[in-house]
């Protein structure tokens, strides 16, 4: 912006700003800070903000007492195979209303728009039934496939719009040297798209990652991701703040680095390509 | 152009996510259908038959379906003031010339990508535990007595937990709106002599309208089916039972599918009112 400030007017700005910032940002950080405290330390009275005693004990006691890894690996395993079968799906179905539009796609894309909007707890017996029946209920493949399928319209949707930015002439310019659909695709498309389709794995790990309704309801012992895992901490007995903090530190730690790389992918993989 | 060739192949390639969203909306539909319109117990006796609207009957006229849709609506309600206000105040500052501005910016956006058990969690014992919260140290360093949040305020805890989760989204995407307000105008007004107020309401303000939509249309859909916020802090006690959480405890609690499936039809008949408006909005914006 061309508009001349005064340093004074900046200065309050950043102090506002920053101030401002801090205070959403507090929980997480006393978080954080709590992880590193002994139990005693993190009821204190008065709380102790940086003067305490720093301590790793409670990441070790939180790994060994919970089979941490077992949990993070199912994270790891749900949201990741979920996204990525996903992207193998969505990425002909975007291409293809992308490039070849037809008078429906719009109202394909649409209607697409409009499963992701169909309420979880409006189908939850009929999916707990299914996968009962299936013998996929606690099970990772069984999530894999939830989750893939409620963010599929997210997926195809981000897709669809990083597709439509690529000039169509750069296509039809490899057509016309004898392209075959297969090589276009492979080495031209692709190329350009490899952006585009990052941003969208990242969102929708991110997304999959943190899902908390079908991941506590269709999970139990075997396949409980962290969100079941931190869940679990709910009960009475297992109200101790700083280990609590060392987990929840851990759950989010990994998707809270990677969500800093994805705020702009965020507004369009959110909104759906209405705010731009 | 598109050949005849290109055009069969672009069928085919689309074919497997429609089939498959296709079979993900319809089969469990019907059977939420099927089962509303049955008395079916699975623990006690199964299916029991046919009975026509009954369950659509009962589930209304329980004793704890209005104040469901009734903390629904406070909840909603709540968080959507909530993040619409202050995420337009802050859209407005982090707009303003400032150093460090990107940091700040990571920093507001945070909490929207901590898991929603882990939100739930922090704030419900580290923060608004009556014991040893940090409300209550807060409380009672100015002398008052600290909260029971999660029993004498839990709606109100809840609204504050989500509204903490969705700030960052409502601040982003109208952070993204003003950033594409086009500069000569705001400058030409304020040639003019328009104050910082009048340029707000008249200029600013009209230009966000369409991205307030849509974050309150967006925003309404996730809203009116929160669930983990509700399952780690109260359980769905003192007063916090939304229409979302009263389905699942009658499908998983009470194991009465058919009476949480008629529920669960309203849900969706719910949704997709408020999905229509979302679609128009993203529909015309396909057109361009």
């Amino acid at each position: 912006m061309a508009r001349a400030v005064t340093t004074q007017r900046k200065a309050f700005n950043t102090l506002l700003a920053w101030g401002i910032g801090l205070g959403i940002f507090f929980p997480i950080l006393w978080t954080i800070l709590t992880s590193f405290k002994t139990e005693g330390q993190a009821i204190a009275d008065p709380p102790l903000f940086l003067m305490f005693d720093w301590t790793l004990e409670n990441y070790a006691v939180v790994q060994e007492r919970s089979d941490y890894m077992k949990f993070l690996t199912n994270s790891v395993v749900i949201a990741g195979g979920s996204t990525l079968l996903g992207i193998l799906i969505a990425i002909p179905a975007a291409w293809s209303m992308a490039f070849v539009p037809s008078k429906r796609t719009k109202d394909i894309l649409l209607w697409m728009l409009s499963t992701k909007m169909l309420p979880a707890v409006g189908v939850l017996y009929p999916i707990y039934l299914l996968f009962i029946e299936l013998g996929i209920l606690d099970t990772r493949t069984g999530l894999v496939v939830v989750l893939m399928l409620i963010n599929l319209p997210i997926i195809v949707w981000m897709l669809y719009t990083y597709f439509r930015e690529i000039p169509s002439e750069i296509l039809e310019a490899a057509r016309m040297d004898g392209a075959s659909l297969k090589s276009e695709i492979l080495y031209v498309l692709t190329p350009m798209a490899i952006p585009g389709i990052a941003s969208t794995i990242l969102l929708n790990f991110i997304l999959a990652w943190n899902e908390a309704f079908w991941t506590l309801n269709l999970t139990a012992a075997k396949a409980a991701p962290l969100t079941a895992f931190i869940a679990s901490y709910s009960s009475p007995e297992g109200l101790f703040y700083a280990k609590l903090s060392a987990a929840s530190t851990m759950a989010i730690a990994p998707i809270l680095i990677l969500g800093w790389f994805s705020q702009k992918q965020l507004v369009r993989g959110l909104t759906f390509g209405a705010v731009k | 152009m598109a050949t005849q060739h290109s055009r069969s192949a672009a069928r085919f390639m689309m074919a497997p996510a429609v089939v498959l969203l296709l079979g993900w909306m319809l089969v469990p539909l019907t059977m939420t259908l099927y089962f509303s319109f049955k008395k079916y117990l699975p623990l006690r006796g199964g299916d029991l038959g046919w009975v026509g609207f009954d369950n659509y009957v009962r589930f209304v006229s329980s004793s704890s379906f209005w104040p469901s849709v009734q903390t629904t609506l406070v909840i909603v309600g709540g968080v959507l003031a909530i993040t619409l206000v202050l995420g337009t105040l802050l859209a407005l500052l982090l707009d303003q010339p400032m150093w460090g501005q990107g940091i700040v910016r990571i920093l507001v956006i945070a909490p929207f990508f901590v898991m929603p058990t882990v939100s739930a969690l922090i704030w419900k014992n580290m923060f608004m535990d009556p014991n040893y919260g940090l409300f209550s140290y807060l409380w009672e360093f100015f002398g008052a007595e600290p909260i029971q949040w999660m029993s004498q305020a839990s709606l109100t805890s809840i609204v504050i937990i989500v509204s903490w989760q969705w700030l960052p989204f409502a601040t982003l995407i109208l952070l993204t709106a003003i950033q594409s307000l086009d500069s000569e105008q705001l400058e030409a007004s304020e040639m003019d002599g328009a104050t910082t107020i009048k340029r707000f309401w008249h200029i600013i303000l009209p230009h966000l309208s369409r991205a307030m939509t849509v974050v309150l249309l967006i925003q309404t859909i996730f809203l009116l089916s929160i669930f983990a916020e509700i399952f780690v802090t109260t359980g769905g006690a003192f007063g916090s039972k939304t229409l979302t959480y009263l389905i699942f405890q009658r499908v998983l609690e009470s194991q009465n599918v058919g009476l949480g499936s008629a529920g669960g039809v309203y849900a969706i008949i719910l949704a997709n009112i408020v999905a229509i408006f979302l679609m128009r909005i993203v529909g015309k914006n396909l057109d361009k």
